[in-house]
């Protein structure tokens, strides 16, 4: 399988990303020696084997269920590109 | 050595402590030589110097507080790690204007110590690359030859120990970006196992990848360093509820007798630099005076590592970086017209292409058809990893290979292929996969490049202790680098 | 509809009674200022790590062993992946294939019997934040307040065969939730909600046909006109030869009708992977077998026995424990007065519509069981009528205290004394003589303006059944 600079379109849509012709094409021919090289994998049989998502082994902290406030609104919303110091502001979400 | 700046934290806080030194004094002998050396160096992306002046006068009124263990020492931490109050730019344009309200975890605990956060570090944007070429404010060069790169991600903590700006800087570790850079400028680095330093405050990029560790001059100050950044974080559930150990009593070790001393075969095979091999080479072999036995392991899957590595943690930046969307902090293109725009455009400007490169990657080995050849094999394949260090380390007690195949490679020279510079994290990536500690220790420069090289231990779980100590006698029994060569 | 079966599933999204949010120790209080209840976990800042609930994994398995399910003992969180200004990371934390409640099944009441509804999973996430939008400035105003509260989502299998079946699944469901208290139920502030699954297939065919996603149907009623209405619109379709086309659709309960939400779909692609920064929940055998141990009755075993035990109609039972706190109520006032069914009516009459009238809950009322049963008691002997009993009880209710006591200080006893009464009568009489001449007539129907007359004088207090004897003698 081959990645298109259409593809790569597409994978950059998913991901909110925009490329121009030049980088989608660049792009392209990267993630298709990448992923090539990621396909090594299959070379290898893992029929049976537990996928191992994250070293920790302990058991799952659990939190005592009490409220706290940690941080002022103002902190909250101090980053904010638009804010009228209450809310986050964005183009009307359609 | 005769600088202030020179000496090591541990010499600085007997000094501190003895008052024949001033928190002032220490301070504004690190701000004068970053004002010296940054201009070459380029390692800080931020100085907060009046901040810390103020800090230290404030130390000095109140006098030396011995229960303190890092009292007065000015240190860095890579720009990866949120400052409360001050910057932190990730190395990306996104958060060019970023100012946390909260302190990381690791960081609360050395202002609780008594250090003076006197800058930032650069490093690769969001910690995605091995050369710290990838930041959006500016590339560090190598204080042993500013035409080579200092290795990365955390290269702006590495050169700005090695430059002696600062007594020491925390590093963020994923795939070798606290040892891989420690090798090529020659300091010490650890990255501690997976859950014993909080990631709380850490700008995630792959999570079940990344940890913090320290970044020092020598062994000693390591050991200090760690100590106070390690420990339970109720406030991260992948933080390990278990005493940290002494650090530094494992200093006080006398010889290596009774200790095994593990060579994975893959380590020391095809791809590893002349110069590397010899000065490693001629490492292990003091460990052997030193009465250490040496014994052949196996690491079967090592050649896996890279690849699985790599869908692993592109795979969860992909989803770590999407909060980053211009709505309630960081950069939001003026362009934007609608709520789709100010995604689509902050983000395509606001990250560099190594970043969108690895985001789209994750995205795609996440996508819908994918998800079981990519992500969950290398899952499967990170537990086959694992496996073969711990049956490794039944054996032994600790690893031995190079941090790094080469030594610093020059500015530019792997920029334009990605997969070549990902191939550059062989030795240290699959440690990453497995959870285990790992230091870089300076073992000598290489014969042809004269550039620093990196002896790399790897650890059983939790046993950052015995890499300490193996780690200090084998310094001692090192001749020091020097200073570098480039300042 | 003879030539086609309904098949519906439901995903009811519940908010859990937690103090504090799912992943953050932010309050969960509704109604708060904007960004009041927020961190920077809830607001998805660099750095920010989440740390799960012991509650709310509690509340979880409690409401799958109510539901038959296996409490998985390894249960993980996933990360499902989309971008919306409401969702502060870029993902939402959710449960899959491994979710902490796997394949149940409850009984629904359908008409006089039962029915098997099999539940697929029970899944943990957190709740999106919520957006106000400004039309004239062209701007949403963003507040991550119920960012993070914990939500269980139940998915149904595809059981229920028509909108009533799935009326009567949601409502079990809602009370057992309530029953459980893990829940406020209310939803028309979205504590609960619920999508619906539609489609339709010719009878006797195993595939299933396009399923329709209804969203948006905010009170049981809505749910099943938006259903019926969604069967109604398939059914046209196939009939008209069309096809009926996957999507989801909300319910427009103004105009009665569901519209496609085109335009704000496109083709999702989750990429759905394990949570890196939350390990798996580990629960122990013994753990869930406390949880189990601590379930209370629930709603349908109750009814049971309040007909079996306490020998009540079938109407009744079902009335009384549909809201577990009158059920206990009621059951508190058996034990003080065993009429169960005298108990029940007035529960089920003046008790019901008082609370209904005032909007409030059985735990507001001040009057105890005891004291409720002590009024049923004291009618039933006679001491005050019926309609006395029904008049005091409103005030009893928000006030409290002894009935009986209440009644006597009032001056409300029955005058069961007959020389009191038939002073009264005699008056009545000897006040009426038209009235009276026509009864003697044989105008029998007048008994009751006379019995009306003297209750006027008692102020309602004469005991009915003498008043009625008095008469009859005296006319």
């Amino acid at each position: 399988m081959s990645i298109t600079p259409e593809r790569v379109a597409q994978i950059a849509k998913l991901a909110r990303l925009e490329l121009d012709d030049e980088k989608q094409r660049l792009f392209a021919g990267q993630f298709e020696d990448i992923l090539k090289y990621m396909d090594t994998l299959n070379g290898l049989d893992t029929a049976g084997t537990e996928p191992l998502y994250s070293p920790v082994e302990q058991p799952t902290p659990l939190r005592e269920d009490k409220a706290e406030k940690r941080f002022e609104r103002d902190d909250i919303v101090s980053n904010a590109p638009e804010t009228d110091g209450q809310f986050f502001i964005v183009p009307k979400i359609v | 050595m005769s600088f202030l700046y020179d000496k090591s934290l541990s010499e600085i806080r007997s000094l501190l402590l003895a008052k024949e030194l001033t928190v002032t004094e220490v301070v504004e002998a690190c701000l004068k030589r970053i004002e010296e050396t940054e201009p070459s160096v380029q390692a800080l992306i931020s100085v907060q110097a009046e901040e810390a002046l103020e800090q230290a006068r404030a130390m000095d009124e109140a006098g030396p507080n011995e229960s303190k263990p890092l009292w007065g020492i000015p240190l860095t931490v890579k720009d990866l790690l949120c400052t409360k109050g001050t910057k932190t730019t990730c190395g990306s344009k996104i958060l060019e204007n970023f100012e946390p309200f909260y302190d990381a975890f690791a960081v609360a605990k050395l202002k609780e110590a008594g250090a003076v956060i006197i800058g930032k570090a650069n490093m690769d944007e969001f910690a995605m690359g091995s050369s710290t070429e990838n930041s959006a404010y500016k590339a560090t060069k190598n204080p042993w030859d500013l035409n080579k790169v200092p290795g990365g991600s955390s290269g702006g903590s590495a050169a700005c120990v090695t430059a002696s700006q600062a007594f020491g800087s925390l590093g963020t570790d994923t795939g070798g970006s606290i040892r891989q850079p420690a090798s090529l400028c020659g300091c010490v680095g650890l990255k501690p196992t997976y859950g014993l330093v909080s990631r709380r405050g850490m700008v995630a990029y792959g999570s079940s990848l990344d940890q913090i560790g320290p970044m020092t001059r020598s062994v000693e100050d390591n050991a200090r360093l760690l100590q106070v950044i390690a420990g339970h974080d109720e406030k991260d559930s992948t933080s390990v509820d278990a005493p940290a150990a002494d650090y530094l009593a494992a200093l006080n070790r006398t010889d290596l007798k009774g200790l095994n001393v593990g060579l994975p075969k893959e380590f020391w095979a095809e791809g590893l630099d002349g110069e590397v091999e010899s000065a490693c080479r001629a490492a292990v072999a003091k460990l052997e005076e030193l009465g250490a036995e040496l014994v052949e392991v196996e690491l079967p899957h090592s050649s896996y590592a890279i690849a699985t590595y790599y869908i692993i943690a592109m795979a969860e930046a992909s989803s770590n970086l999407a909060r980053f969307d211009g709505v309630r902090y960081g950069y939001r293109s003026d362009e934007a017209e609608n709520l789709l725009d100010i995604y689509v455009k902050s983000r395509s400007k606001g990250f560099g292409d190594e970043v969108q490169r690895r985001i789209m990657l994750g995205t795609y080995v996440l996508s819908s058809g994918y998800y079981d050849a990519y992500y969950k094999k290398a899952a499967q394949v990170r537990r086959l990893i694992r496996e073969d260090y711990l049956k490794a380390l039944e054996q032994c007690d600790v690893l031995v290979g190079p941090a790094s195949p080469v030594t610093a490679w020059n500015v530019g020279e792997l920029t334009s292929d990605p997969l070549k510079m990902y191939l550059m994290d062989i030795y240290t990536i699959s440690l990453n996969l497995a959870g285990l500690p790992g230091l870089s220790l300076p073992v000598g420069l290489g014969a042809d490049s004269n550039m620093p090289v990196g002896l790399q231990l790897l650890g059983k779980e939790f046993d950052e202790a015995t890499l300490y100590s193996v780690a200090s006698l084998l310094e001692e029994k090192t001749e020091q680098l020097g200073t570098p060569a480039g300042l | 509809m003879a030539d086609f079966e309904v098949v519906i599933g439901l995903e009811v999204h519940a908010q859990l009674k937690t103090e504090s949010k799912l992943f953050c120790s932010c309050s969960t209080r509704f109604g708060s200022e904007p960004n009041e209840n927020v961190c920077e976990v809830c607001s998805g800042m660099p750095g920010a790590l989440p740390t799960l609930n012991a509650k709310a994994v509690e509340f979880a398995a409690k409401m799958g062993l109510a539901m038959n399910c296996n409490v998985s003992l390894g249960s993980i969180f996933e990360r499902k992946n989309y971008f919306y200004p409401d969702s502060p990371n870029g993902y939402q934390i959710s449960q899959l294939d491994n979710a902490i409640c796997q394949n149940g099944y409850i009984e629904i009441p359908v008409g006089e019997s039962t029915k098997r509804v099999g539940i697929t999973r029970i899944q943990l996430e957190n709740d999106a934040g919520k957006s106000i939008h400004s039309q004239a400035e062209n701007l949403s105003y963003v507040d991550f307040n119920r960012t993070g509260v914990p939500l269980i989502e139940i998915v149904s299998d595809p059981d229920m065969r028509s909108a009533e079946q799935a009326v009567s699944y949601l409502k079990t469901l809602h009370s057992i939730l309530l029953y459980l208290d893990i829940c406020d139920g209310n939803m028309e502030e979205g504590s609960f909600r619920c999508d619906a699954n539609v489609s339709l297939r010719p009878r006797g065919q195993e595939e299933f046909g396009t399923r329709v996603e209804l969203k948006n149907m905010n009170s049981f009623r809505n749910v099943q006109r938006g259903i019926e209405y969604e069967i109604a619109r398939q059914e046209d379709l196939i009939l008209d030869g069309e096809e009926v086309v996957q999507e989801t659709r909300l319910y427009n309960a103004e105009k009665n009708i569901t519209a496609s939400m085109r335009g704000k779909e496109e083709a999702h692609d989750y990429r759905y992977f394990p949570d890196p920064d939350l390990i798996p929940i580990k629960l122990t055998e013994e753990q869930v077998a406390g949880w189990k141990s601590e379930l209370p009755e629930l709603p349908l075993e109750k009814r049971a026995r309040f007909e079996s035990e306490f020998g009540l109609p079938e109407y009744d039972a079902n009335l009384l424990t549909q809201d577990r706190a009158i059920a206990e109520y009621f059951e508190a006032a058996v034990g003080c007065f065993n009429n169960p069914k005298k108990l029940s009516n007035f529960m089920m009459g003046q008790f019901m519509r008082e609370l209904n009238e005032r909007s409030i809950a059985v735990a507001d009322v001040a009057l105890a069981p005891e004291h409720f049963a002590e009024l049923v008691r004291i009618v039933e002997e006679g001491m005050i009528s019926t309609k006395i009993g029904n008049d005091v009880l409103p005030e009893l209710m928000e006030k409290g205290g002894s009935a009986e006591a209440f009644v006597k200080e009032k001056g409300m006893v029955q005058i069961s004394d007959s020389s009191e009464l038939e002073s009264v009568v005699d008056e009545v009489i000897a006040e009426n003589p038209s009235e009276a001449e026509a009864y003697r007539g044989g105008k029998h129907k007048l008994q009751s303006f006379f019995v009306g007359q003297v209750m006027r004088k008692t102020r309602g207090k004469a005991n009915p059944a003498l008043v009625n004897e008095l008469l009859q003698k005296k006319l």
